[in-house]
Order: structure tokens, then sequence, then C-alpha cells
């Protein structure tokens, strides 16, 4: 568990490499699953007797099962290129939050059985036995690791620390040993379809309200369906979209975008959750059980197209792998990419002048954006690489008169997580949580000194949730962190619906061949 | 004299034997193991031409390394392109008549070896003394900076200072890759020359049981080598086909 009390780091004035603490973070890591979770997930309920035999027979069934985790246990020549590009080992100082020293907590055991060295000559090179102390070292700091693939740019091979800190949950869950954020999260999709447990009429309420707000406020009837059946837009949103601040003020902007562009769309009950945290826990089986929420909601609402709201992680699925664990969409419009992302959309849409907007809505507000993680290093927007860095600044830009971004060095595919991605936004991990965040915080520091910026947009629900927690803890407002179509929403000039405009003809340019 | 000439013969079988057979396991073994899931470091290619560039940058440029750390790229690449060029002039003692590229390339082979020591020291030098690269070093990692070392400085001994008949040590190397078995011409047994033959047949044999294992590696890392196409083609592993979709029909 997390120390109850902690110390801000301060933000420096320049970054320097800071000085190994070891130990700095040893812990017993975030709280366990409980075992009527992990039965849900059809994990043992808590740790099994033959962990050790367990453990190391699941290791050799993913290292059958992934090239990644095979080649990048291999690979590694400890060149030291990772070792100062993770944001939790900048702000802890612990030395195994070092992406190559995270991994060789895997590979020491990978190495102790699976090669001729470290069969014959374990402490020649670094082997080691599975132990109980290897293995609470490993739930500790595969904790600690958010999944964001910055160090995995920096890799002269690639290696990629978030597939390796995935299988290593992925063994703990089969030992038992599973977090108990994650999978309690993933146990309340399965029952009522949401990461919040939110259920269908609460979830009817709350877009009642939503709707009736936006009357109240534009004294225009905008709608923000429920369970349509034969719209023609299914919209997988995360959760949080639907009460958490700021987020929901990004929902809002998605429902005036689609009354703008006068389609019909609908949010679905059955798979009211974009983020898919079977991800986190590295577990293809309950990922793909998650993602086929999606597909029979799509099928049983009948709609021919898919859009993703703001959220990272889920982009991330969407984009890379939804096709893989849910395909073939054959029964969507082939026109359109499957899926679709909100701001690629909205962008469409602005790019053939489809969207009015009155920039000067936004003028007390200077913005930067956050690229998040699993948007900017795992996934795609539009038609050429990059696009998801360009696209949603193109959105913001098209909606605000100030615009800055944040040092080239912690943007784009440099971008640091924000400090709660990958199944680490829980209060037990809150000490983490705060100190990962430091180096977002400092290029933010630089921007807000230099160019007055006031508010940090993301597209990330995670990001957002987890910077109005830790906005404070460095001497900035809670309410500094927005949602890009916040923004959008503030800035659009809504009309009644009185000529109908093909959005088709609008989007025709990302058709297909 | 005759029983040099027999063990050094022997161990080059044997370890260019394991060097191949080894390497061509575990070349197998990663072409054979499936990559489930779309994980390319983003942006990537849209292309395998896109692909092909983006892999050679990394073979060739060590790209991210670059924007990495430029300390570690500058060592490294004075290391390996040195190599290369060394390993080129080394042709000219297993082929008969020489190549008339390999003859141009000698005498910066001969000098490119300082560079290649220059590299590795460098290497070592950070292993040593970076606190970060200390720390996450075991003692294989400087055992093959220094076996590396001791294959450039015993190579540089030979080259520069002790030499040996160089012409009887190619006669050798011709006699043993035409399998003149035990009718091998003599090898020289000058120190500096068994060590460094010694060294490096070490290392042949710990090629393919080491990190050097990332020399093949790189070219099967899913976070360079695919395409960015997810969304236009369906991407699924036969385990996942077999044990998931049985009915459904197997695509990619």
């Amino acid at each position: 568990m997390a120390k109850a009390n902690f110390e801000t780091p301060a933000l420096r004035p320049y970054p320097v490499i800071p000085i190994l603490k070891p130990g700095a973070m040893k812990g017993d890591g975030p709280f366990v699953a409980k075992p009527q979770m992990q039965e849900s997930l059809g994990y043992p309920g808590e740790l099994i007797d033959n962990w050790q035999e367990v453990a190391i027979e699941k290791m050799g069934e993913l290292l059958k099962k992934y090239r990644s985790l095979r080649v990048y246990l291999d690979a590694c020549v400890k060149c030291g290129a990772c070792t100062d590009k993770c944001h939790y080992m900048i702000g802890t100082h612990d030395p195994k939050n070092m992406p190559v020293a995270r991994q060789d907590l895997l590979r020491q055991v990978y190495r102790r059985y699976f090669t001729w060295p470290g069969k014959l000559f374990p402490k020649l090179v670094g082997a080691k036995d599975l132990t109980k102390d290897v293995l609470d070292d490993w739930y500790n700091y595969y904790h600690q690791c958010s999944q964001c693939r910055r160090c995995s740019v920096f890799c002269p091979y690639g290696i990629d620390t978030a597939d390796i800190s995935m299988a290593a949950r992925e063994i703990l869950d089969c030992v038992g040993k599973g977090q108990k954020y994650c999978n309690e999260i993933i146990a309340k999709v399965y029952k009522i379809g949401n990461n919040l447990g939110l259920p269908e009429p609460a979830l009817r309420n709350t877009l009642d309200g939503l709707e009736e707000d936006i009357k109240d406020e534009t004294g225009i009837d905008v709608r923000l369906p429920l369970d349509v059946e034969g719209a023609e837009i299914l919209v997988i949103t995360p959760s949080a979209d639907f009460f958490a601040e700021p987020h929901i003020d990004g929902l809002i902007g998605y429902a005036k975008v689609f009354h703008q562009a006068r389609v019909s769309w609908t949010l679905s009950s059955q798979a009211s959750e974009a983020a898919n945290f079977g991800m986190f826990i590295g577990s293809y089986e309950n990922m793909r059980r998650v993602a086929l929420r999606i597909r029979e909601a799509a099928i049983k609402l009948k709609v021919k197209r898919i859009i993703f709201g703001e959220c990272g992680h889920a982009w991330r699925v969407a984009y890379s792998f939804l096709n893989t664990l849910a395909g073939p969409f054959d029964f969507l419009d082939q026109r359109y990419p499957i899926p679709q992302h909100i701001c690629e959309f909205t962008h469409d849409l602005i790019q053939k002048g489809a969207l009015k907007f009155d920039k000067s809505a936004n003028d007390h507000r200077r913005v930067t954006f956050h690229d998040s993680c699993n948007v900017a290093r795992a996934s795609r927007m539009g038609n050429i690489p990059g696009g998801q860095f360009t696209i949603p600044r193109e959105v913001i830009k098209a909606c605000c008169n100030h615009f800055y971004d944040m040092p080239p060095d912690t943007i784009h595919d440099q971008t640091y997580c924000c400090g709660g991605g990958g199944g680490l936004l829980t209060d037990d991990l809150m000490e983490l949580r705060v100190k990962g965040a430091l180096p977002r915080m400092e290029a933010l520091k630089e921007v807000v000194d230099n160019h007055g910026v006031t508010h940090m947009a993301a597209i990330c629900a995670i990001c957002k949730s987890q910077f109005s927690k830790v906005l404070p803890y460095y001497g900035f407002e809670m309410d500094q962190i927005i949602s890009v179509h916040q923004l959008v929403s503030d800035a659009l000039v809504l009309t009644e619906e009185v000529r109908p405009v093909s959005y088709q003809v609008c989007n025709s340019h990302i058709i297909r061949a | 004299m005759g029983s040099w000439t027999t063990i050094y013969a022997l161990s080059f079988y044997t370890a260019t034997l394991i060097l191949i057979l080894g390497l061509a396991y575990r070349i197998y073994q990663y072409a054979t193991t499936p990559a489930p899931l779309k994980v390319p470091t983003m942006p990537a290619p849209l292309t395998t031409g896109g692909v092909v560039m983006r892999v050679l940058s990394e073979v060739i440029l060590f790209r991210s390394l670059f924007r990495s750390n430029k300390w570690i790229w500058l060592f490294g690449m004075l290391f390996h392109a040195a190599l290369w060029i060394v390993l080129a002039r080394h042709l000219r003692y297993f082929i008969d008549p020489v190549w008339s590229w390999v003859v141009l390339v000698q005498p910066f082979g001969k000098y490119g070896s300082f560079v290649m020591l220059f590299g590795l020291l460098g290497l070592l030098v950070r292993r040593l003394f970076v606190q970060r690269i200390r720390y996450i070093s075991s003692p294989s990692d400087y055992l093959m900076l220094i076996l590396l070392l001791v294959i450039g400085v015993s190579g540089v001994m030979v080259s520069f200072v002790t030499h040996t008949d160089i012409v009887q040590f190619k006669a050798f190397m011709l006699s043993v890759m035409y399998f003149d078995f035990f009718n091998w011409q003599p090898i020289p047994t000058d120190k500096m020359l068994l060590v460094h033959l010694t060294s490096v047949i070490l290392l042949m044999i710990i090629f393919p049981f080491s990190k050097l294992l990332h020399a093949p590696g790189v070219f099967f890392c899913p976070s360079r080598n695919q395409v960015d196409n997810a969304r236009e083609k369906r991407h699924v592993a036969p385990w996942a086909v077999k044990q998931f979709e049985t009915q459904a029909p197997a695509a990619d």
C-alpha cells in the first residue's frame, strides 16, 4: 500500500537526470483483488500454493504466443538508453522504475528457467530463481508502469516495457495475485456494461439531464440518444464522460457536433464503456471479451459506423486491436474508418467547412495540448502517420485563438504520461501518481510561465481524472484540465435543424477505395 | 605443433556449427512465434516499403538511439561501424584470390581497429561510471565488452606489433575451409594470434546464447517491423483463431 504521507517533488528549473535512490518505491503495491473479482475474470481467487510452477508454465506459454515478449527478453543489450526516459523513474528516483530494470525483473526469471547460460551460470548473467521476493517485486513494480510506451520510442530495438508489464500482470493474475482496481473494473464491465457500474436507468437519467442543460443554455434541442436502434453511428465513450468533470463537457461537445452534422447517433447501455482494462492486465481473453460487447451492441442497434469518444487506452484498443479481437466488421459501412475517433469526425467536418465557430468564446483561455500516451504512441488518426498529433491540435486551433505547445521533447511521440494510465488511476497509488506527473507538470509550468497558458486540453478520460487530482499538488488549479471537445462545445455555433446536410457528402474525402 | 593445428581446426568447426545452428534456431523461433496484436510504436509507416526503411534506419543509423542518448549512440556507432570495416578486411584471410574491394578496404580496416577499440572503451567507461548503467549491468555485460576488447587488442598487436606468419595462417584457414581433415596446413603459434583466435571462437560460441541476439532480434521486434494498417487489414494470430474463432473463417 502507498505510504500515507509523501512529499510532492519540486518542479525543477530545468530537467536533470536524477540520482538513483534504491528502494525508494519498494512496497506491497496496490490493493490486491478480492477472490470473487478474480474468479469472475477466470483467475484463481488468491495466491495458489504452487504459484511458482504455474507462473513459470504461464511464462513459457506466453513466450510461445507473443513474439514481442520473446524478442524483447532476448534482445536487450543493457545500453542504458531508456534509463532516464520513464516519468516514474524521474519522479521517484527508484532504479527499478528504469524501464530496463523493470524489464529485468521478468528477464532474470526468463534467463534462469528458459536459457542455457541462466541455467548454468545464473550469477554471471543476472538470472534469478522465482522466489516470493521476486514475485512481490513483480507485483509492486509492474504496477508502477503505466504502459505508456515512452521507453519503447527510445530503445534501439523498440523494446516495449508496456508489453512486458502486461505479460507480468497476466502471470500474476494466473497465480491468483491480481490488482483490485483493474480486476474490479473488468468485473463491473461484465456485470453492468461500464467501468463505473452505471446501470441503464441511471445512464438514461443522466443523458436526459444533459439534454435539458444544453437546452437551457443554448435554447436548442441537442439530443443524447441511448439505445436507438437503426441510428447511423454508435458512439462508444469512456463512462467517466457521463458524470465526471471535465469529461462531461466533452460529451456535450460530441453531442453538439453530431447535432450540427445532422447525423443520427446513439450511445449503447450494453457497451457504455470505451475503456478496455483487459489490455492493462495483458489478458487477450479478457480484452477480447470486453471488445466483443462493442461488436454485439453494433449488431443489435443495426448501426453503420462506430465512433470512439476521448479515451486514450480505449483508442489504442479500438484503433489497433478492435479489428483483431472483434472483427471482421463487414456489416458496417466500409466507406468510413472502422472505428473512427471523435476528433477525426470533428476534424473532417471542420475541413469541409460544415462547422461554424465563434472562437472568441474561448478567448478567456490560453490553451496547450497534452498528447495522451496511448493515442500518441500506440494509435493513429487520419490518413497519415502522426495524424494523432496534428488532428486534435487542428481541432483546438479551429475553436481557440490562443494555442501554445509545450516543449518539443514532451509532446508528440515523446509525450510524458499523465502518471495515472495503465490501471494505476487508483487512490492507493496516489504517491506514485503524483510523482509520476512531475515531467508533465514541469512542461506545463514552462508554457504557463512563458505564454500565460491557462488550460491544458486532453483527449483521454484517465488523463483528465489524473490531472484533476494531481494539478493542485503542483500549485495549479484542478479545473485547468479540460476536454478538447469542451473547447469545441463552447465555440460551436449551434443552429436549429433546418437544412439537411448529408454527412456522407461533407465527409467524402475519407471514403476508402 | 601439430596438436595446435588440430585443436584450432576442430574448434573452428565446432564454433561455426554452434554459431550457425544456434542462430538459425533462434531466428526460426523468432520467425515462427506469432505476433497476435498490432503493436508498432507510432507513428509507424503505412506500407511494407516504409517498414523496410524504418528497420534499416534503426539497423544502419541507430535512429532511435540517436534520439535517446548521443554518447551511447556515438560509442555504439563507432564500435559497430568500425567492426564491419574490420570484418570486411578480414575476408582476405578466407578467400583466394582476394576480391579487389577487400584490397581497397585493407588500410581502413587496419586503422579502423583503433576506432573500434575507442568505441568499446567508451562503452565500458560508461558502464563503469554512469550510475544508472552500472545498476543494470551484470558480470556478463562487462565480460562481453572485455572479450571484444581482447579480440581488438590482440588483433591490433598481431597487425602492428608482434606480427605473425600471416601467409601461413591463411593457408591454415583455407585448408580448414576446404575440409582437408587432419591434413590441415599448420597454424602459426604466435601467442597473440592464438589469443586472438581463442577469443573469436569463444565469441562465436556465446553468440546464440547471449545478448548478442540483438543482432537478429532487431529485425523481429514487432514495435519496429509492423505496418500501421490495423483498421484496414485484419490481423489475427493462428492461436487466437484456433482458441476463439474455430467457427469463423480465418483471416489474414
